[in-house]
């Protein structure tokens, strides 16, 4: 019935395109094959594809003699990934991940909340902007700047020789996990860098969760007797957090990953990413090195279910 | 009273949200400033004084100049891509219902929601099971995989706010369907998907950790300056190319800021 009174509707198209379009609107699955073949078959193909061929290959294992890869099913490689000296590594890369994520939330609540809150205006575009530079500009010119600042004649101590607090830094470098010879190659190192560059990601969902929390709340919080530590704790933080999780699924996972930053600051003990990398190439042993990213796939697979779950795609 | 007050800012606040601003951009400013120094072998501050001649210096470097090509040339045929396929993929998803609509959208975020080394390595296996051999083109594909998000994120928040209306009425007065998209849709999206082009270039001329697996013996500008961190040559120049790399990727961001802020998105929250 609808397709004879279309017919009458529609009158027929003379022009290529115009039959073409006319198709499209009869058969709109054609269009939405046309429309999403594309996108789907390159990221199904080339993404996809190499994830999948790269999941396979951590069930192989290498030949300990010739040192090629034997193409036979086995679970040999994740017994070698569970082994105490990579379990230490994958330990020390969530750790390290934990407490950025964490430490990022911090520094960034304050401006993400100021931004949503109280900036107008002019000052609302420049705080986005001022957000949105940092954000965006190089990663390894980033890298490269904290390279400048830690180094040993680098400005850090100067600013401590300035106020007569070289002490202090010398005594935080005797410390056992967190010290080393100078800032540039120990953990503190390698966490203030890691911080510097993921927090700015944490920024924006945290902004985006708290600009919907009515003003009214905070007033009605406030009107109830409740102490503005009272209000932060059971109002407004609780209306952040799904922005937090959103941002943390960046802060998080691009840690879990990175191989630069503990390669050019930080000490000589590795990180996930830093394993893979090696695993790779100069030990040639790929399905090791596949069996590592496992890991950080499986993390990041229960990280963004929960994320989900906790509604921080809204946020995103 | 109480409107008043609650509409100025705590001075904590203040002074911790301006403790942040100033941690995320003085370490940038101080690249400008050693890009002056006359100090050649350690990163030494104060610089001991001030001079021009290593941008004379890197100008005349003939492996600067290489990188930059490269990397220009992988930046814009990538973005050419994502433009392509995002705005493809950003069509269907918005004005579409489907089943697995949010499987498409989450399989366009995987690569910049997973680690780049994920993606990297992924490529890198993928290709050499597959026997090909690395080059430009083995670049381009894994840098325009992970900026099809950033064309996507721009293109579906624009689409969304296109009213449905408009495409009825030039669908009533007789256009075919590629009309509307050329007189109606594509005005609509277009400096949307400016926007977002800009940002993709910016990721793409920037991305190290997906190039490092997926290129053979070419240099990208990033790669170029990865080197010189791990084994220096020579420091003023890496100084003097860190300065023009955030430069090159400063106006791009802030095209697409000004094409994009009268709207209510965010343009490419969340590389």
């Amino acid at each position: 019935m609808t397709i004879v009174a279309e017919s009458f509707v529609l009158p027929e198209r003379r022009s290529a395109a115009g039959r073409l379009s006319d198709f499209f609107w009869r058969h709109p699955h054609v269009l939405l094959t046309v429309l999403l073949g594309p996108p789907l078959l390159w990221l199904g193909v080339v993404y996809l594809g190499s994830l999948f061929a790269l999941l396979l290959q951590s069930f192989f294992s290498i030949d300990e003699f010739s040192g090629l890869i034997n193409y036979e099913f086995t679970l040999a490689t994740y017994r070698q990934l569970l082994s105490e000296a990579n379990l230490d590594i994958i330990l020390r890369t969530v750790s390290m991940a934990a407490l950025v994520t964490l430490v990022s939330a911090f520094i960034a609540f304050p401006i993400a909340y100021y931004a949503a809150r109280y900036a107008r205006g002019k000052w609302k575009a420049l705080f986005y902007l001022a957000v949105m530079l940092p954000l965006w500009s190089s990663y390894l010119v980033k890298v490269y700047a904290w390279k400048l600042i830690l180094a040993k004649e680098g400005i850090l101590t100067w600013v401590f020789e300035k106020l007569n607090l070289l002490w202090l830094l010398d005594a935080w470098l005797a410390l056992p996990i967190v010290g080393g010879n100078s800032l540039s190659v120990s953990y503190t190192g390698t966490f203030i860098v890691f911080v510097y560059v993921w927090m700015p990601f944490m920024i924006l969902p945290i902004q985006a969760a708290l600009e919907r929390v009515p003003a009214n709340l905070i007033e009605a919080s406030s009107d109830l007797g409740g102490t503005p530590a009272q209000t932060f704790r059971h109002v407004l933080f609780p209306l952040a957090l799904p922005g937090i999780v959103a941002g943390s699924i960046f802060t998080f996972s691009l840690t879990l990953g990175d191989y630069i930053i503990p390669q050019i600051i930080g000490s000589s003990r590795l990180f996930i990413g830093q394993a893979v990398y090696a695993q790779q190439g100069t030990a040639g042993n790929i399905p090791l090195a596949a069996a590592f990213t496992v890991v950080p796939i499986v993390i990041m697979g229960a990280y963004l279910w929960m994320a989900k779950r906790m509604g921080a795609f809204d946020a995103l | 009273m109480r409107s008043e007050k609650s509409n100025r800012a705590p001075l904590g606040l203040k002074i911790a949200a301006a403790a942040g601003l100033a941690f995320m951009h003085v370490p940038i400013l101080l690249i400008f400033l050693y890009a002056f120094t006359t100090e050649e072998k350690t990163y030494q501050f104060p610089p001991p004084g001030l001079t021009t001649q290593w941008f004379a210096v890197a100008w005349s470097r003939p492996d600067v100049w290489a990188a930059l090509t490269l990397s220009v040339k992988v930046a814009a045929i990538a973005t050419g891509a994502a433009l392509i396929l995002g705005t493809l993929c950003a069509a269907a998803i918005s004005q579409t219902r489907f089943f697995g609509r949010e499987t498409v959208s989450l399989l366009v975020i995987l690569p910049i929601a997973l680690p780049g080394i994920i993606t990297g390595i992924a490529l890198r296996s993928a290709f050499s099971m597959a026997d090909i051999p690395f080059s430009f083109w083995t670049i381009v594909l894994g840098h325009a995989t992970f900026c099809i998000v950033v064309v996507y994120n721009n293109a579906v928040a624009r689409f969304r706010r296109i009213s449905g209306s408009l495409i009825e009425a030039s669908m009533d007065l007789g256009a075919d369907g590629f009309q509307t998209f050329r007189y109606v849709i594509l005005p609509n999206i277009g400096t949307a998907l400016l926007a977002g082009g800009m940002l993709a270039f910016a990721l793409s001329f920037d991305e190290v950790i997906v190039t490092t697996f997926t290129a053979g013996q070419q240099s990208t500008l990033p790669i170029w300056m990865l080197e010189e961190l791990i084994r220096p040559r020579q420091r003023p120049v890496t100084n003097v190319v860190a300065m023009i790399v955030v430069i090159v990727t400063f106006l791009p961001i802030l095209g697409a800021y000004y094409l994009t802020r009268d709207g209510d998105q965010i343009a490419g929250a969340g590389k």
